[in-house]
């Protein structure tokens, strides 16, 4: 499908959608509360992204989301941005969808149900980023110890002992 | 064999996933296992002797390469990659090196591009022979190990001499390749395609015809088409369950498009279905190295590039085929020297995330057979 079918049959369904297109792929930005409804319609609608291979998320806090996002993030709090990459292995097509969330409190829905592969690297996510996935079916540290304080690939997390700056 | 078991009392067995009546016994396999190739830590619940729910703990080997990536430039970078998915250095080396190649909209000459397909099919190569040996080796079968490791030692040697390392080559770079061929290359790889082809027979005569080790691989562990994609399970995983999936094919780079070679697919998505896949991509390796070491182009071996490399503001994402299957690298900028934010999507940790829905139900005896091909490399899953 090229890009011009796939941003009209999003339109039709999230009037409201953003689209970016400047990269190698159609950006679309979606609202954390419309996500659940969306994720389950291009997994089973006209675009069939039935393939999630990257699922990862980007820190902005507050000094680099007022400087480089847009639109600016003038909330204050930042931003962590959920970043998707969806293609279809019916039409081959690829799609990036993106979530801003808001620094200080992220929660987002899972996906884990629609696509499996959502469920590690969604846990993966909560433990280097904090994002917390409502409705996942088992939402624990993957990678980290139990006791481990703060998220390792925010932009702030400073480690005493083990940081390599150059 | 296992670490530490206990039983679990009976107000958790709900929480452990077996049934009220039967006794659930929660078992440890790893972190030191001799079969599980590294540091991965599987609990296992079983109930008499059915695998009920598999979870793996991770972690082990867990250096936050990603974040590391972010107080590195450009050039640096790449090294650390080596040290993902050491068996596919080379390939990982590729896959950033492709990335950044796609930020500075920089154009290669053929000659790198030659010299770096050649070398991710010998990598290739001694991957699913590391993976073949090891895995006969975990259903008890020792010979196939010598056997599998004689002919990869003349891989390693041949990198040896063109890249100075055996394992973590930090061979190609932005703009192309590091160094330039060692003159005895064409010949040593030819030498070695002809002793290989005369050895790969072998390999079928040793395990695959075997029928103790048919019967332990064939129906186990199986992966249906639709999970195989709903997991993210790429390379010969997901190819033994009838998914295309492989990067060369759908999305050519470098000169995979001019070359001719076969996808390899079975549709039995079982334990004896991923074995296939990965020896007769052995045989496709090496068809794509035959038509290509006699046509390397004559030229640079490395574009002009800055010293210091700048990517513009962008998100950048480059595919490619490992020996595992497909991995990613994901690269956010911000116009600096280094990234500003950098993921790896890594094969076998999608991969690893299929491993407890084909193992439930299945014997505890059957585990090492369906981990086995898998071929999981840990540093990759944890990065």
């Amino acid at each position: 499908m090229t890009r011009e079918a796939m941003k009209e049959h999003i339109t039709r369904f999230l009037p409201d959608a953003l689209f970016e297109e400047s990269g190698e792929w159609l950006n679309v930005y979606v609202s954390a509360s419309a996500w659940k409804g969306f994720a389950q319609w291009l997994r089973n609608e006209a675009l069939q992204m039935d393939y999630l291979f990257c699922l990862t998320c980007v820190d902005w806090p507050p000094t680099a989301a007022a400087k480089t996002q847009a639109p600016p993030d003038t909330s204050g709090g930042g931003l962590l941005t959920m970043v998707y990459h969806f293609t279809s292995t019916v039409f081959r097509h690829t799609l990036v969808v993106k979530i801003k969330l808001n620094r200080n409190n992220p929660e987002i829905e899972t996906v884990s149900d629609t696509w499996r592969t959502a469920e590690f690297h969604e846990r993966e996510v909560f433990d280097l980023f904090g994002v917390r996935f409502l409705h996942h079916p088992d939402l624990r540290r993957l990678v980290l110890t139990d006791d481990f304080e703060g998220y390792p690939l925010r932009k702030d997390f400073e480690d005493p002992v083990n940081m390599i700056k150059l | 064999m296992y670490r530490e078991t206990q039983i679990i009392e009976t107000d958790n067995i709900a929480a452990a996933g077996a049934d009220a009546a039967g006794a659930a016994l929660v078992i440890n396999v790893g972190p030191q296992h001799p079969a599980t190739h590294g540091v991965l830590h599987l609990v296992i619940t079983l109930e008499g002797e059915t695998i009920k729910k598999i979870e793996p703990h991770l972690g082990y080997i867990h250096r936050s390469i990603e974040k590391m990536c972010e107080s590195l430039s450009y050039r640096q970078f790449i090294y650390v990659t080596s040290r993902m998915d050491y068996l596919s250095a080379h390939i990982n080396n590729h896959a950033c090196a492709l990335c950044i190649e796609k930020g500075l909209q920089l154009e290669i000459p053929g000659r790198a591009q030659v010299i770096r397909v050649l070398m991710d099919e010998l990598t290739r190569i001694a991957s699913h022979e590391l993976w073949w040996g090891a895995m006969a080796m975990d259903l008890g079968a020792f010979t196939p190990f010598f056997y599998a490791f004689r002919e990869r030692e003349s891989i390693n040697d041949i990198m040896e001499e063109t890249c100075g390392a055996r394992l973590t080559m930090n061979y190609m770079v932005p703009g192309g390749v590091m160094y330039d061929l060692h003159p005895n290359f064409q010949k040593r790889v030819k030498s070695f395609i002809q002793l290989f082809n005369s050895k790969i027979d072998e390999y079928d005569d040793l395990v695959t015809g075997n029928i103790i080790f048919q019967n332990r691989t064939k129906g186990v562990g199986v992966l249906s088409r639709e999970d195989a994609i709903s997991f993210g399970c790429t390379g010969p995983v997901g190819r033994a369950s009838g998914v295309t999936c492989d990067i060369r094919k759908l999305y050519p780079y470098e000169v995979y498009d001019k070359v001719d070679f076969d996808e390899i697919i079975e549709t039995a998505g079982d334990s004896y279905a991923r074995y296939q896949v990965r020896l007769k991509e052995l045989r496709q390796s090496v068809r794509i190295i035959e038509q290509l070491i006699d046509n390397i182009p004559e030229g640079d071996f490395q574009a002009k590039t800055k010293a210091v490399l700048k990517l513009p503001k962008g998100e950048f994402y480059s595919r490619v085929e490992t020996a595992r299957g497909e991995m990613g690298v994901y690269i956010v900028s911000e116009g600096g020297t280094t990234p500003y934010r950098i993921k790896f999507r890594s094969p076998g940790f999608s991969n690893l995330s299929a491993l407890d829905h084909m193992s439930r139900g299945s014997k505890i005896g059957d585990l090492m057979a369906i981990m086995g091909t898998l071929d999981l490399v840990i540093p990759d899953i944890d990065r």
